[in-house]
């Protein structure tokens, strides 16, 4: 045991941000080179938008500065890592850098924390960062706007990194929004289209009603315990705040609704499904892997709070689970095979959200470990199909949906590689043993059922229910997805068939090797109970509980608080019996479903979208149409804070001040309209006057 | 640089300097030719930017709260004198005006085609104005800069403005002198109640501080500079002369408008209205009333923004959303919240500045400024919309800009003492958001469909040239605010004090007790000159 | 002795007077102006019998003043008449606006 010296760990987020520069410097570069382009193309009347080729370097450059500072910083992340492993770290290093702002009633530094916590996440991010800036460098090599694309993503693992090394709120706060920025320019990546710019819009202005509750909590926290950084602030709040007291439980909502905004909780979770617009490489790594987990990783950074205020962490669980359960429904019956997808994710942060708030802070990083490896690979896996049914659909110029799965069918054959890979990514967010989801989501839902935080024991018990409906839905959802797009005989058309293939092997290989995280992952955390019983290999498999012990220095205070007051977890399920047997009845339930949703998709006779109509029956229709939520929130929200700001221009700014202003400029005009009708023009009339009123002066001065 | 600083003596002409330097450039340009004039006017105004820079290693933050102080008689019979000094607050206006003006002028190369002498002219003039009113240390001299400014900014919109050029011209002239009026009328009231003290007659601000006045007294006249700052600023209700003075005045005019001229109100409520008047300051009526006006103007003006649909229009009444920030945390009385305020004023004088100037080349090039007439601009003109994305982020306040660390503050520092208000200012972050990207998105994003925007040129190298250091310091202010943050802090921490202890604790009330030394030196020429 | 003078004065300045309120002939008008101003030198002179040379050296201020007037009156008096034709007061009624 040697003490930790972290090795550079500025470092590691300005490589990012350096391929950021440089990216964006030959982004600027190409730009103004296609504008010039299109403005000669358009003095010529030609009608030629994106679609000119630059120079060789120009795709050469950024393919290597993108992949390579993400790499770099991986690997100074595993130093690091190692480094932390061997040391046995118990507080966490914290790394100054210099005075951000200080302004005499509040002092915040620029420092950066390494700690278990922060570790785990930073390998994810440049980890699966890497293997989706490699994918990219495939999927997107044909795009113009190629070193635009490589400057947001740096950009975005810059932030990314911030967030969650940053040492304390405000400094997190600064990833939090800057990744939000990051994913509003990759939604609206391809900006021409308006759909995808609204996307883009929408999901900065629903993330930022999450921001807002942030900020609140901040003000909140710097009132109540006088900082702001993560050491003063666990340092201080067990004392300071009363357990179950109202300011613990204020604190902990608004970051919730922080935590709602960003990982795409009920009832902010509109704008995921709808980032989707974005290229698919970004859905992966943003939308699925990192961006939308930093809701969890805020749980679980704040944990001493969230385990000071037992109802904001019921909250957090009964939201989870309600999310959790209503975006399983809507993946149900949708076609854009990444809509599913992006339901799925909403889902399964439910889940996340649903173990932190039953104080299973491990089980809740764990199974974020774990959906970045499988719901990575499940879209990098719909990007390989999309991108192979574009250039299909490309080459015989058919304006069909390339992402709509009822195009599709029996890819197996054109794409092995992509079919197994999402195959197990399937099983794996399906929780089927062994696979990397069986492990994490097993455990998220034992703890719901298991925890009786502060006198929630009924509620967690409803949870745990909705939690096992919701996990079978995951499991029909996710084998239709791989029925309608790999199964049955292929839709695209005859000719279009010849042009599917598969994809290149800068793409497949990170498809490949998401594909062994997702086998293996579920390794990291095997549970104790589970270790000598048949779903551990009878003791065989060797990192029992790794991940609990290594994030404990870090969940340790939390825990203690969780115990002390809330009592522990029970040790049986609800419905009793003991984990192993609920994770035999999981399992085994996990692969009926698979078995019989593979069975009767099958069988039902798929047409292509253009031949099928809309979904017959009140259910399917509801499912379909989302259940009409954007509508609501259209009519509700949107549509009255139109009609308030017009009522405010209109009829406040300019008829009820601007028109009393002006009344009050008429008034003096009228009075002076009143005055000029004395006024003749005549020097004679006036000096009449002027005579008569020197005689009445002087007459006034005699008498 | 202290050193090459004192070599030149730097600390006795500075000031004097940054206030004639530009007249005698107005009277260059007038002697100049037409073609020429643009020019001397922009080298002027570099030329005094260049000279202000040393004011940011010629003040010590931690030497006395007044600096480069100097004080020599006017009118000796009036007790007016010509005295000059900055705090901090002042310093970070001083340098802020000096940055926008020769900007605003080389945006204006294209503009502005017509009578160029006199346009020039009169914006250097307006540059003595506002510098002296940021400087000025006696409250006659600062009235007589504070109306000095009206008259160029009413040439400036009337004549060279758009279509309803003069009836913007008039509005913004008639609501700010009436509001300047009251406020003569207060200063006259409070330079006779410190007379009636005993002493000898004096416009100097710090033999004004501490006169004693009851409170009745204290809240007429704070009604009085409250009224004409408040236009200035402006707060709602007062604010509908700014965005019509916005749109019709020329692109140099909305910048130092924006940029500038609007602080002027914020600085008064700094300088003059909380040490004058600490009592009425804190009266809880009052904060009551301008917390409520504050966070009205921030909700209420980001949703008359929303639904302009003139890019200017906005652009203008986003203006009077973030001086609502700057209001609030002024009046919440906390040092933070002060801090806030100044981070909100230079950051809005940045960000706002760069979108007038942007929204200035839009229109050079369009010749329209609807943001219907616009679309998928950022495919012809990537570096303008570059810089407009940074610009609007800013004026959003997203992390890693300024304007984050403005509002971050001044919220900050209003929850410590009014949460709830608070609370409802920071909803202004999602309304910010709410008016500006559809802005953004409408304007360089969807489909370039129409054959005029298919010309629209890029950045030009001058214009490049004038929005680098706006971008860069948005960046850089967001990244390390701090040297600027504790050059302020002596000047609001004094501030506080002395308002939170009804002025009777910290270094203000020292000051105005005649303890301080900058005081007995800047006195001393006044004294030799009554001796006869 | 001073009491003719006044009375002569005063009989001059109200003749001016009238004449400047009746008459419709600018030139008449700018000479009853005269009569009016040169009443006024009258008691000036009159009166600095008594009470000292300043009004004697008022009536050279006001001989000066009004022969600067002159010039000037009758300048405008003659571009009127280029202008109009006229040098009749009653079609004159520019000051209204």
């Amino acid at each position: 045991m040697t003490e930790f010296h972290p090795l550079l760990p500025g470092l590691i987020p300005l490589l990012p941000l350096l391929g950021f520069l440089g990216n964006g410097m030959l982004a600027l570069v190409a730009g103004v080179r296609g504008a010039a382009e299109l403005r000669a193309g358009a003095g010529a009347g030609k009608e030629k938008l994106g679609e000119l080729a630059p120079p060789p370097w120009m795709r050469g450059l950024p393919s290597w500065i993108g992949p390579g500072a993400i790499g770099a910083a991986f690997l100074l992340t595993l130093m690091n890592f190692v480094g932390m492993a061997r040391s046995g770290l118990e507080a966490p290093a914290i790394v100054r850098y210099w005075d951000w702002i200080s302004t005499g009633g509040i002092r915040i530094e620029a420092a950066l924390q390494l700690d278990q916590l922060s570790m785990i996440m930073m390998l994810v991010i440049t980890g699966v960062g890497l293997l989706i800036h490699v994918f990219s460098v495939g999927y997107m090599r044909e795009d113009p706007g190629y070193a635009r694309y490589f400057a947001y993503l740096n950009l975005f693992v810059f932030f990314m990194l911030v967030l969650v090394m940053g040492a304390s709120f405000p400094l997190m706060f600064v990833g939090w929004e800057g990744v939000g920025l990051c994913s509003y320019l990759l939604i609206g990546f391809w900006f021409e289209d308006r759909e995808k710019a609204d996307a883009g819009k929408k999901a900065f202005i629903v993330n930022r009603i999450g921001d807002f509750g942030f900020l609140v909590a901040i003000f909140l926290l710097f009132t109540s315990l006088g900082a702001v950084d993560y050491a003063g602030v666990f340092g201080a709040a067990p004392e300071l705040l009363a357990y179950g007291g109202s300011t613990a439980t204020a604190i902990t909502l608004f970051l919730l609704i922080g935590a709602a905004g960003k990982s795409a909780q009920i009832p902010l979770y509109v704008w995921l499904p709808d980032a989707m617009a974005g290229p698919t490489p970004v859905s992966a790594l943003i939308h699925a892997a990192t961006m939308v987990t930093a809701g969890v990783y805020l749980v679980v950074r704040a944990s001493v709070l969230f385990a000071l205020a037992p109802a904001g962490s019921a909250t957090v669980a009964a939201i989870g689970a309600a999310t959790a359960l209503f975006a399983a429904t809507i993946a149900l019956q949708q076609y854009d095979i990444k809509k599913v997808l992006a339901y799925s994710t909403v889902s399964q942060l439910g889940f996340m959200f649903m173990g932190v708030g039953a104080g299973a802070y491990v089980a809740g990083v764990f199974h974020l470990v774990t959906h970045a490896f499988f719901k990575g690979l499940l879209f990098l896996g719909a990007g390989a199909v999309i991108h192979s049914m574009h250039h299909a659909l490309h080459a015989t110029h058919k304006d069909w949906d390339a992402q709509d799965m009822r195009n599709m069918g029996g890819l197996r054959h054109k794409m092995p590689v992509t079919w197994v890979t999402m195959g197990i990514a399937t099983l794996a967010i399906a929780g089927i043993w062994p696979f990397a989801g069986f492990f994490s989501k097993d455990e998220i839902v034992w703890y719901a059922g298991a925890a009786r935080t502060g006198g929630y024991g009924a509620l967690f018990t409803a949870l745990w229910g909705v939690a096992l409906v919701a996990a079978v839905l995951t499991a029909i959802y996710m084998t239709r997805l791989m029925v309608m797009t790999f199964y049955g005989s292929n839709r695209t058309g005859e000719r279009e068939a010849e042009h599917l293939h598969e994809a290149p092997l800068v793409m497949t290989i990170p498809l490949s090797i998401l594909a062994v995280l997702s086998l293996f992952g579920g390794w990291l955390n095997v549970p104790a109970s589970l270790q000598e019983s048949v779903f551990g290999g009878f003791g065989l498999l060797p990192m029992s509980d790794w991940l609990e012990r290594w994030l404990e220095p870090v969940t340790e205070l939390a825990q203690e608080i969780h115990l002390s007051h809330a009592g522990g977890y029970a040790t049986a399920s609800p419905l009793g019996g003991g984990a192993v047997l609920w994770a035999g009845i999981a399992t085994g339930v996990a692969l009926v479903t698979v078995g019989l949703t593979f069975r009767s998709v099958s069988k039902r006779g798929i047409r292509p979208a253009s031949e099928s109509g809309a979904p017959v029956g009140v259910v399917r229709g509801l499912l379909y149409h989302k259940w009409y939520v954007d509508e609501l929130y259209d009519r509700v929200f949107v549509r009255p804070l139109l009609g308030a700001s017009r009522i405010a221009w209109r009829w406040v700014d300019q008829i009820l001040i601007d028109g009393s202003v002006n009344a009050v400029g008429s008034v003096f005009k009228a009075l002076g309209w009143f005055g000029s009708l004395f006024q003749t023009g005549q020097v004679t009339t006036y000096a009449f006057v002027l005579t008569l009123g020197a005689l009445a002066v002087l007459g006034a001065l005699l008498l | 640089m202290t050193a090459l600083l004192d070599a030149v003596g730097y600390d006795a002409w500075a000031l004097h300097a940054l206030v004639w330097v530009p007249v005698l450039g107005a009277i260059a340009v007038v002697l100049s030719s037409e073609e020429r004039s643009k020019n001397v006017a922009f080298w002027c105004s570099a030329g005094v930017f260049v000279l202000s820079l040393g004011l940011w290693w010629a003040f010590d933050s931690a030497g006395p709260l007044f600096q480069l102080a100097t004080r020599t008689v006017w009118i000796a019979p009036w007790g007016v004198s010509y005295a000059l000094g900055i705090d901090g607050i002042s310093l970070m206006m001083v340098l802020l005006t000096t940055l926008t003006l020769p900007l605003a002028i080389l945006g204006s190369f294209q503009y502005i085609r017509e009578r160029r002498r006199a346009f020039y002219a009169l914006m250097l003039l307006l540059e003595t104005a506002i510098v002296g009113v940021f400087v000025a240390m006696d409250l006659f001299l600062f009235y007589v800069f504070f109306e000095l400014t009206l008259i160029p900014m009413y040439f400036i919109v009337g004549v060279w403005g758009g279509e309803r050029r003069i009836y913007a011209a008039v509005k913004f002239f008639l609501f700010t002198a009436l509001g300047s009026l009251l406020m003569l009328v207060g200063i006259l009231y409070l330079y006779f109640r410190a007379r009636a003290g005993g002493g000898a007659p004096s416009f100097y601000i710090l033999d004004l501080l501490g006169t004693p006045l009851t409170i009745a007294e204290q809240l007429w006249l704070f009604a009085a500079f409250a009224l004409a700052f408040a236009i200035k600023v402006p707060i709602f209700p007062l604010h509908t002369w700014l965005p019509d003075a916005h749109v019709e005045a020329p692109t140099p005019g909305s910048v130092v408008l924006a940029a500038v001229l609007l602080k002027m109100g914020t600085y008064g409520f700094l300088r003059f209205v909380l040490p004058f008047f600490p009592e009425a300051a804190s009266h809880p009526t009052v904060v009551a009333w301008m917390l409520a006006l504050g966070v009205i103007g921030i909700v209420y003006a980001a949703w008359v923004a929303a639904v302009q649909p003139d890019a200017k229009k906005l652009v203008a009444y986003s203006s009077v959303a973030h001086m609502g920030f700057v209001v609030i945390g002024t009046f919440a009385l906390t040092v933070n919240g002060l801090q806030g305020g100044l981070m909100v004023m230079l950051s809005h004088g940045l960000s706002t500045g760069a979108l007038f100037l942007l929204i200035g080349m839009l229109y050079e090039r369009r010749h329209t400024r609807l943001i219907s007439d616009f679309g998928g601009l950022a495919r012809v003109a990537p570096l303008l919309a570059t810089a407009f994305v940074v610009a609007a982020l800013t004026s959003i306040g997203v992390p890693g800009t300024s304007g984050f660390i403005g509002e971050f503050l001044s919220i900050l520092g209003t929850f410590e003492r009014y949460p709830v208000t608070a609370v409802v200012a920071t909803s202004g972050v999602i309304f910010a958001a709410y008016y500006m990207l559809p802005m953004v998105q409408r304007i360089f994003f969807n489909r370039l469909d129409r054959a005029e925007n298919q010309r629209v040129n890029d950045l030009s190298g001058r214009e490049a040239v004038i929005l680098a250091p706006l971008v860069a310091l948005m960046i850089i202010l967001g990244a390390y605010p701090t040297p600027v943050l504790s050059r302020m802090e002596p000047a609001v921490r004094a501030i506080v004090e002395y308002v939170g202890s009804d002025g009777e604790a910290g270094a203000l009330a020292e000051l105005a007790r005649g303890g301080a030394e900058v005081r007995a030196a800047a006195i001393a020429p006044i004294a030799r000159a009554r001796t006869p | 002795m001073l009491t003719e003078a006044l009375v002569l004065s005063a009989i001059l300045f109200v003749i001016g007077t009238f004449g400047v309120l009746v008459r419709r002939n600018a030139i008449i008008v700018f000479l009853c102006i005269e009569l009016q101003v040169n009443a006024v030198n009258v008691s000036f002179v009159a009166l600095s019998r008594y009470l000292g040379i300043d009004g004697q050296l008022f009536v050279f201020f006001v001989m000066t003043v009004a022969a600067a007037e002159n010039a000037v009156g009758l300048a405008i008096i003659i571009s009127i008449f280029r202008h109009y034709q006229t040098v009749d007061v009653d079609n004159f009624n520019l000051l209204k606006w």
